[in-house]
């Protein structure tokens, strides 16, 4: 894929990400914050294809590495996510 | 390298699933099943990758994916909510290396041309910087180290010249640079993020916290560009975006530019104050007498702060609105944006304490309903209600928005004692005829509280 179609990509979710976030509810900031951090986490698949090209020992270790952080921050930055949004609750 | 078409749709379907997953916060009715969605398009596209990647590392990739998925799961479990900061710090700093290592792999082993190499320098830097950052906010919050911002002799120039090295490397490396620069941009990336944070103190960290959110996003953004890979594209700019809009929000909630938040220790200007007890006379009562004055309100508004949170006791607040209403007074909670550590951390901390979230009011529309309250109930909180924000010019809180608690009939501060906030200034709040001081443990005092109301 060439430049400009990554390019007209990065723009167009640029305002995709602007107008639903900005519409997001401020009592939900803190949940918006580690919940875009897990999405964040799916860098995961970038790691993973790295680590399948990665040649040498070293570069293999590094990427394997960045595997496991990924993996930290996809998985845990759900779950922490799921736990704090279930606590919101209407009045009963 | 994105693979055939199948794999493309797939990305599509993910993206999509976040974006859902965002949009669902706009309620928190919706936002369960949002993150849900959010969760089940990250599984499809690990999936997919491991099916169309064919890694004949396959065994150990999913070994690593395995330990970090364990480490974070243990961690989102057992984290408790007052620390949500730090962990959000972690999340986003490991986020961070993860595509800073993705880039720095890219430009030894692979082949990028020059624009490549260029995100890639980009990549590394931006990501090192949110892992190191992020290092530091996180042991700042745990109270691994100081909370005061870090000043030596001359921290303006060693950031600048620290600055000025790591782009330079930047710069050389997709200009032919030798190999050894990747090395050498990633040790100055993570000093610049190291220098970045060192001078950001105590209520100031929440807004780096947000700025190093942008920052992974970014990475992870940028690290797409370098992979050609569009699902990493979208991920990483929808978190970039969010991360910014965040940023602007809290510098705003805290009524000052973010440059301010952020340098103004280098030019020596940074707000954390002595704090000295003050000797003016206040009017303070006890527990049974703010009981009488709470007990026959109609309508209280309760102003939570972080000290509320550090006394562990929205349970004890929460029992107290619950004895309130029994009696039919309207009870609702003020938030100020910067109550807690991190953008919308009260509302998470109450909502742990069974506070229904229809009775979470925000700061602009709550504001109007102080003049028909008969009592502001302040626990915990003190800079944001203070009225030197809107009245001292000279206040180092000057032009920050605050809860218009002065406004209400009468005012009940829950303190420990007369020291001022985080800010160091004092609360001319404290003084008004109006206001009536109950000292104590927030906690203790509540409790105390419930306990008289429930013997009027």
């Amino acid at each position: 894929m060439d430049g400009v179609a990554l390019l007209t990509v990065f723009v167009l979710a640029a305002f995709v990400g602007y107008e639903v976030i900005s519409k997001v509810s401020s009592t939900l900031h803190t949940p918006l914050m580690s919940g875009s951090n897990a999405i964040s986490g799916i860098v995961l698949v970038g790691t993973v294809i790295i680590a399948s090209v990665a040649e040498s020992a070293v570069a293999v270790t590094l990427a394997l590495v960045a595997v496991a952080l990924a993996s930290v921050n996809l998985v845990g930055g759900f779950l922490v996510t799921d736990r704090m949004l279930q606590m919101f609750r209407r009045r009963s | 390298m994105t693979g055939d078409s199948g794999t493309a749709l797939a990305y599509l379907l993910v993206a999509v699933c976040f974006i859902v997953a965002l949009k669902g916060l706009s309620s928190p009715r919706t936002a369960r099943v949002g993150n849900a969605v959010g969760a089940a398009g990250a599984v499809l596209a690990v999936v997919v990758i491991l099916l169309v990647e064919r890694p004949d590392r396959l065994l150990a990739v999913l070994a690593a994916m395995v330990v970090g998925g364990a480490v974070g799961a243990v961690a989102a479990r057992r984290v408790v909510m007052t620390a949500m900061p730090q962990m959000v710090a972690v999340f986003n700093g490991v986020g961070g290396a993860a595509g800073a290592t993705i880039a720095a792999l890219e430009m030894v082993e692979g082949t990028p041309d020059t624009g490549r190499l260029a995100v890639a320098a980009f990549t590394v830097l931006i990501g090192a910087v949110a892992f190191s950052g992020s290092m530091v906010a996180f042991a700042r919050l745990q109270e691994l180290m100081s909370g005061r911002p870090l000043i030596y002799p001359g921290a303006r120039w060693v950031f600048g010249l620290a600055l000025a090295a790591t782009v330079a490397a930047g710069v050389w490396l997709p200009w032919g640079g030798p190999t050894w620069l990747v090395g050498a941009l990633v040790g100055l990336s993570l000093g610049l993020g190291v220098l970045f944070v060192l001078p950001v103190g105590g209520a100031d960290v929440p807004i780096v916290i947000s700025l190093l959110n942008a920052f992974s996003g970014i990475t992870v953004a940028a690290s797409g560009y370098v992979l050609e890979n569009t699902l990493l594209i979208v991920a990483g700019t929808l978190v970039g975006a969010s991360g910014t809009l965040l940023t602007r929000l809290m510098a705003k909630a805290m009524g000052r530019p973010v440059t301010n938040i952020l340098f103004g220790a280098f030019a020596g200007g940074s707000t954390l104050g002595g704090g000295a007890e003050t000797d003016r006379p206040v009017r303070s009562a006890s527990a049974e007498d703010v009981a009488i004055l709470l007990g026959y309100a109609r309508k209280v508004i309760m102003a939570p702060g972080y000290g509320l949170a550090v006394a562990q006791a929205q349970h004890a607040l929460r029992d107290l609105a619950g004895e309130l209403e029994r009696r039919g007074i309207e009870v609702s909670y003020a938030i100020h944006p910067v109550a807690g550590r991190m953008p919308g951390h009260m509302n998470v901390l109450l909502a742990e304490a069974d506070v229904p979230y229809d009775k979470l009011k925000e700061m602009d529309s709550v504001n109007p309903e102080f003049k028909t309250a008969d009592v502001a109930l302040v626990v915990g909180a003190n800079d944001v209600v203070n009225p030197a924000a809107r009245s001292a010019p000279g206040s180092p809180i000057y032009g920050m928005p605050i809860l218009a608690a002065d406004e209400a009939k009468s005012i009940v501060f829950l303190k420990r004692s007369l020291r001022p906030g985080f800010a160091g200034i004092e609360n001319e709040l404290l003084h008004d005829p109006k206001t009536t001081l109950l000292f104590g443990d927030a906690k203790d005092s509540l409790g105390k509280l419930v306990t008289s109301v429930k013997s009027l």
